[in-house]
């Protein structure tokens, strides 16, 4: 099992309602947040064009993260899913300057806390919370090495992009360009 | 063509803009650990070469100061952790990729042996504290006494005293070991392309040593011992300049994320603080006033030395600093 997700940039309206739901979904403290949204616009006046992305967590493959964690509290779970157990974490802050995504953050109480892929509700089959309420249906969590799941698809016939491929850490959220 | 790029990044009011989680906590503890490292590495190496008796201060003296700096900058990485409740979950793994991993164990080894080491010289300490510093002479003679209250502890400080040579084989690997640790503990940050770079570690060493040196210099009364010091300060502080053009050079000639942070210290806002900091008053200037005192200027050597360790000090909260602000764009 490979969990992964596809965020179709052409889709996105950039309402965050994804941010909200995993707010929600996850009690993250205020002034949080494991998700956000990302505008970017380029290119030269009349023909901008304008990219939304919704990103998140990359749950990458080869993950600095979890390397540089002293105690073990940083680990990846079944489907390649990267968490990090609360009552281990010491709080060096080591896996935030790890991550070249910025995905982690201190938590109020102490601890580093990030995405997980919702993977109280992915183990029982059903969609992340951010995938289940986005209105546009630009998100799409699945399991890779299925070839014929949803997103084995998407990424076949789509053309796609990651996040910084030369930070080398092998990033599983898919970007629909 | 004027291309345009705007990218409204996340907004996240308790985390963004800046990812600066590492405050003074961390530089002043690798500068201390550098420090520790210096005086570990004199002490045992001039012992390893027979020249103890010679070299006092080196060897006997200065390394008493040690374990204070350590269990100081051990402090620092306390308070540098957000969990502090859980802070003995690091003695209770060792994670073989972890640099801070490596850090905590190293820590856990080094302090143990940077008290033992003093403690077999306190017959030359008493001694020495008699005449110089007598401030610390009730100190050292109340250790004295302690000591030989507690039959077991004698003891073992007496076996180590009988085997001090095979001791300070042990003190001198763990001190380079020490000394490397403080800058790969950067390097190892792939996602912070100031710190991603293996000369880090070289120069923190070279760094650390240097700060010893001065130290040593500093506290020793007598003219050889000085000499020698200040000797081998001008060979790191050259060493260290040499290493720090290689930094530069590293950068500019890789890709753009390190070029960029090369550009923070090339007009960037890092620029002042490190070439008149760090390189000027750290490097240049107590190599140029040590250089004139051994062609017979006399300059107070206090100046060299402090310069030396103010010079160390600064490096490492402006790469800490740096190293924060550099990031992969996307
Ligand atoms: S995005 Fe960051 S936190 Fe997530 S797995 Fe990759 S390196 Fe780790
Ligand atoms: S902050 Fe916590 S999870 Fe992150 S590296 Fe340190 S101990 Fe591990």
């Amino acid at each position: 099992m490979r969990y992964a997700m596809a965020m179709d940039t052409k889709k996105c309206v950039g309402c965050g309602d994804c941010v909200v739901a995993c707010q929600t979904e996850n009690n993250v403290p205020l002034g949080y947040a494991r998700d956000w949204i990302v505008e970017k616009v380029e290119g030269t006046y009349p023909s901008l064009n304008l990219e939304l992305r919704s990103e998140r967590c990359n749950h990458c493959e080869n993950t600095p993260c979890v390397r540089t964690c002293p105690t073990g509290a940083s680990h990846v779970i079944e489907g390649g899913i990267v968490k990090v157990t609360h009552d281990e974490c010491i709080g060096c802050g080591a896996c935030i300057q790890a991550c070249p995504y910025e995905a982690r953050y201190f938590h109020p109480d102490g601890y580093v806390d990030k995405c997980t892929f919702c993977d109280h509700r992915t183990s029982k089959g059903q969609d992340t919370a951010c995938v289940a309420v986005c209105p546009t249906h630009s998100l799409t969590f699945g399991d890779l090495d299925d070839e014929n799941s949803p997103i084995s698809k998407l990424l076949r016939n789509r053309k796609w992009k990651t996040l910084a491929p030369e930070a080398g850490t092998k990033p599983n959220v898919y970007f629909l360009i | 063509m004027k291309e345009e790029l705007i990218i409204s990044g996340r907004n996240i009011p308790n985390i963004d803009p800046v990812l600066h989680i590492w405050h003074w906590q961390i530089p002043l503890y690798l500068f201390l650990g550098g420090l520790a490292a210096g005086l570990l590495f004199f002490a045992s190496y001039f012992y390893i070469r027979g020249r103890g008796n010679e070299l006092k201060t080196s060897v006997q003296i200065a390394p008493a100061f040690a374990p204070f700096f350590i269990i100081i900058g051990l402090l620092a990485l306390l308070l540098d952790l957000k969990h502090q409740l859980y802070f003995w979950r690091l003695y209770t793994t060792f994670r073989i990729e972890s640099p801070m991993s490596w850090g905590a164990w190293t820590l856990g080894v080094v302090l143990p042996l940077s008290f033992i080491w003093p403690l077999t010289y306190l017959k030359e300490m008493k001694k020495y504290f008699s005449k110089n510093f007598t401030f610390m002479y009730p100190i050292v003679s109340w250790v004295d006494t302690f000591i030989k209250s507690i039959k077991p502890l004698e003891k073992l400080i007496k076996w180590f005293t009988k085997h001090r040579y095979g001791l300070a084989w042990v003190v001198i690997v763990i001190s380079v070991i020490l000394g490397v640790y403080t800058g790969i503990l950067l390097s190892a940050f792939n996602a912070r392309p100031l710190w991603n770079t293996s000369i880090l570690g070289p120069l923190f060493l070279t760094s650390g040593l240097s700060t010893g040196a001065a130290l040593i210099m500093w506290s020793s009364k007598s003219v050889k011992e000085r000499i020698i010091f200040s000797r081998i300060d001008i060979l790191l502080v050259a060493v260290e300049l040499f290493f720090i053009v290689h930094l530069f050079m590293g950068f500019l000639a890789s890709g753009a994320v390190q070029i960029e942070s090369a550009q923070l210290f090339l007009g960037g806002e890092f620029t002042a603080i490190f070439w008149i900091g760090v390189v000027g008053i750290g490097l240049v200037l107590p190599l140029i006033l040590e250089t004139m005192e051994l062609f017979g200027f006399h300059v107070p050597i206090s100046i060299p030395a402090l310069l030396i360790l103010i010079g160390g000090l600064i490096f490492r909260f402006v790469m800490v600093d740096a190293g924060q602000v550099t990031r992969y764009l996307y």
